[in-house]
């Protein structure tokens, strides 16, 4: 039997980075995320690893991109706020072809907004919230476990694809405990090497290497934008993650993510209790995006209610998923709001 | 000729007929940590004799495959083109913030940043002041021209006042566009900063000078004694409006007057 | 892809003062100043119940409130897989100061739990519809030596009355959490005992 200790989300999501094999933070404290930065300044002590309580969320991500220059294992968190001012550092990432994991444990926005939980930074995540065309996997956990074991594989997929891989959680899953199952020798078996020949190491028996993503000469950058393009479609082909339950005998898909999920599952679980044949379909990838399902989906599904902590942005996906094939609903809580589980089932019944 | 271990066979070589032990001492030849290529800096431009000298230096305390330069945004944003040794670029003013994940990475490698007045006296001032305060061991080698180059001549946090930029087109006004920054004064009261100096490349003898201070700066970083860096006072005669000469003898006259050369800390 | 809930079905130690468990969702809510240990209270009662492999959840309060005003924790206690880990009508509620009775009296749900301070709340409870229990248990905490005993008290008070966990989960809990501070652990333990006497069980 595995033993299970209480952990909170920020906590586990850095052991998860730890069991990983990350030996680089650096970080710049925020609410709701403080528990992560602390979390890592010990155990990187612990583990031998490098620990930076940065200037500024600039600061911090540029030595995550010189750490992952270095060839490490490299994360940093932040809240919304802070991430918004790591999103050059991101694009930067992205264009000179780095891994990273970028852990975003949302907050109310816009602006300071507040310090409750809220999904309001779908579109930053998932559309690029830097400069220039490129994208990340963005990954959702919606439980205290998946905090840690999502976050494990950010790693490895930042490394498979030499691209940046952002854990978009949330205030709530950031704060609450839950039961982990320990598991590190599980972990420590699956957890993959990946050779960095690109990585600056001195140039000792070799040519140097250069690490840039300034490229001037005629038609260069057009053709560094085809080769990130085809390494971005091999990532939508092979990294697409969801959760469905009841696909076959529903009327009414409900469509949320992370700690929203939780709250959608029991609320569509209520709903069939009572006889409406409601089900939960909870994208795990929100980039790449369960398109596919959802199209499937679509041909027996009346309706779809996307539930999101935020004014609807992840329902845009759902709408182009489904292709005016079936309704698509949508619930939304903004500012930290969020909806409860009568809220949602008012909002099925409506539909039924 | 890319190799260093060929040997300095020049012209002059030939015509006059000097021997080896001359040969050594008298003629000059690249450096083997610079790529054998043409660079694109101004006649009479700075950059490309810091780039000299830093390759210079590396040979010399024989550290080139353990050195990672990490490059700026500015005129030597493509300074990798000119360097034979493993270099990053970095985003804009962060280039102290990437050294120091390098560095903490790989603590066995010389790590060092070269930065201009606008990357490392303007947008990365917080970068600079607390890679310096956490006393990162590495090297900053800040090229100081007083002026934006690369994006066209723009008026930069070391502008003199009075002096015409493309956005000070009556001359740096205290009043309106605030004062010239002496970023190393400054730096030296962080405890954390060990070896500061400040210099020139407007002669021959300051460029000895500045060469002596780099490879200082350099060693002080081999020594793990903590952060080292170099203020370089280089011209600019296209956005200063004047030839190689003259902007020359401006930094004699008019920029180190502002900017006094020489050592601001030693351990 | 199945939605797989990450606990096995709830398996409940054997012990003598809990007859029928409840497989409904308990919902916890620990309130009063900061200092009062409201964290540890929750934090030990998700503890105990995990002990007992059950599905639980545990969260801070989080706002400015959590400087100056009151502080609280929710806990949620369930046989089955819990949605969100947020309390807004608790089946039981710990009030451990006078803002707090204030502020959370009214959201007790009917039939639920205000166990109330008594040292620190002058003022009785108003509702009818829920069962309220008020114990001195700064007092109480105070004659044991340490004031800051008093939430144990409440503890005492709270597994006594709903049986949510056993009291031999929580006295397990205290020991591993408290391993390393066996004086602690024996005030704890102690004033655990008085607030479990303090009331009769229903």
């Amino acid at each position: 039997m595995k033993k299970k200790i209480l952990m909170c989300g920020n906590d586990a999501c850095g052991e998860g980075a730890v069991l990983a094999g990350c030996r680089f933070y650096a970080g710049y404290p925020i609410t709701p995320q403080n528990e992560l930065t602390s979390y890592m300044s010990k155990r990187m002590n612990q583990t031998g690893g490098v620990f930076i309580q940065s200037e500024s969320e600039l600061a911090a991500i540029n030595m995550v991109f010189g750490a992952s220059v270095a060839g490490a294992r490299a994360m940093t968190s932040s809240s919304s706020p802070g991430i918004s001012l790591k999103q050059e550092g991101i694009s930067y990432l992205a264009a000179c072809e780095l891994p990273a994991v970028i852990v975003n444990v949302q907050r109310g926005g816009p602006g300071l907004g507040n310090i409750a939980p809220a999904q309001g930074d779908y579109f930053q995540a998932t559309k690029g919230g830097g400069h220039g065309d490129y994208n990340m996997i963005v990954l959702a956990p919606a439980s205290v476990e998946e905090m840690m074991t999502l976050t494990y594989e950010a790693f490895d997929l930042a490394d498979k694809y030499r691209n940046p891989v952002m854990i978009l959680a949330d205030g709530l899953l950031g704060q609450m405990m839950e039961p982990v199952s320990v598991r590190s020798s599980e972990f420590g078996v699956r957890s993959k090497k990946y050779e960095k020949p690109w990585a600056l190491t001195g140039c000792r028996g070799r040519k140097p290497n250069i690490i840039r993503s300034l490229l001037l000469a005629e038609g260069a950058l057009e053709e560094h934008n085809k080769k990130l393009q085809e390494k971005f479609g091999r990532m939508r082909k092979a990294e697409v993650r969801y959760e469905v339950s009841n696909e076959k005998d529903s009327d009414i898909m409900l469509v949320a993510y992370g700690s929203c999920a939780r709250i959608a599952r029991a609320a569509a679980e209520k709903a069939r209790s009572k006889g409406i044949k409601a089900a939960l379909l909870r994208p795990i990838s929100l980039w790449p995006f369960p398109s596919d399902i959802l199209g499937e989906l679509s041909g027996q599904v009346k309706n779809f209610l996307v539930v999101e902590m935020s004014a609807g942005q992840m329902v845009e996906d759902v709408r182009l998923g489904v292709e005016g094939r079936a309704k698509v609903d949508f619930y939304g809580r903004m500012g930290g709001g969020i909806p409860t589980g009568e809220e949602i089932l008012n909002k099925i019944e409506a539909l039924a | 000729m890319r190799k260093s271990n060929q040997k300095p066979v020049t012209r002059n070589q030939k015509k006059k007929k000097i021997n080896k032990s001359q040969v050594e001492n008298l003629i000059f030849s690249r450096p083997r940590s610079m790529r054998d290529v043409e660079m694109h800096y101004c006649a009479g431009c700075g950059h490309g004799l810091v780039h000299r000298l830093i390759c210079e230096t590396i040979d010399e305390l024989g550290i080139r495959e353990r050195t990672i330069g990490v490059a700026p945004v500015g005129c030597a944003v493509i300074a990798y083109d000119y360097w034979d040794f493993d270099v990053t670029e970095a985003a804009h003013g962060r280039t102290p913030a990437v050294a120091t994940g390098i560095k903490r990475v790989r603590p066995e490698s010389i790590v060092f940043s070269y930065q201009g007045d606008g990357d490392l006296a303007a947008i990365g001032t917080a970068e600079i002041i607390h890679t310096a305060n956490r006393g990162e061991n590495i090297t900053v080698i800040f090229v100081n021209n007083g002026v934006y180059g690369m994006t066209g001549g723009q008026m930069a946090p070391t502008t003199l006042a009075g002096q015409v930029t493309d956005t000070t087109v009556e001359g740096r006004n205290l009043k309106r566009d605030g004062y010239p920054l002496k970023i190393l004064e400054m730096m030296a009261v962080l405890p954390g900063a060990k070896y500061l100096e400040r210099t020139s490349v407007h002669s021959p003898q300051e460029v000895l000078r500045t060469k002596r201070a780099i490879k200082k700066a350099f060693q002080t970083q081999i020594d793990n004694r903590g952060f080292s860096m170099v203020e370089v006072l280089a011209m600019c005669p296209t956005y200063w409006g004047m030839s190689p000469i003259k902007s020359a003898d401006r930094i004699k006259n008019e920029v180190s007057t502002f900017y006094p050369i020489g050592v601001v800390k030693s351990y | 892809m199945k939605v797989t809930s990450n606990q096995k079905p709830v398996t409940r130690k054997k012990s003598k003062e809990r007859k029928a468990p409840p497989l409904k969702c308990e919902e916890i809510l620990c309130a009063g100043f900061g200092g009062q240990g409201i964290m540890f209270m929750g934090k030990l009662l998700a503890q105990a119940a995990l002990l007992e492999r059950r599905h639980v959840t545990w969260m801070p309060s989080y706002g400015a409130e959590v400087r100056g005003g009151t502080a609280h924790s929710m806990t949620k206690i369930s046989g089955d897989y819990i949605a969100g880990p947020v309390i807004s009508n608790p089946s039981c509620c710990v009030v451990m100061n006078y803002p707090s009775l204030v502020k959370y009296e009214g959201k007790v749900r009917d039939g639920g739990l205000l166990i109330a301070n008594k040292t620190l709340i002058d003022k009785l409870p108003k509702r009818k519809e829920i069962k309220i229990v008020n114990i001195a248990m700064t007092d109480i905490a105070s004659r044991l030596g340490n004031v800051k005993a008093a939430n144990m008290v409440a503890l005492g008070a709270l597994v006594k009355k709903t049986k949510i966990v056993s009291k031999a989960s929580i006295l397990a809990a205290l020991e591993e959490v408290m391993k390393n501070r066996p004086e602690l652990l024996a005030l704890n333990k102690k004033a655990f005992e008085k607030g479990y006497k303090a009331v009769h069980s229903t």
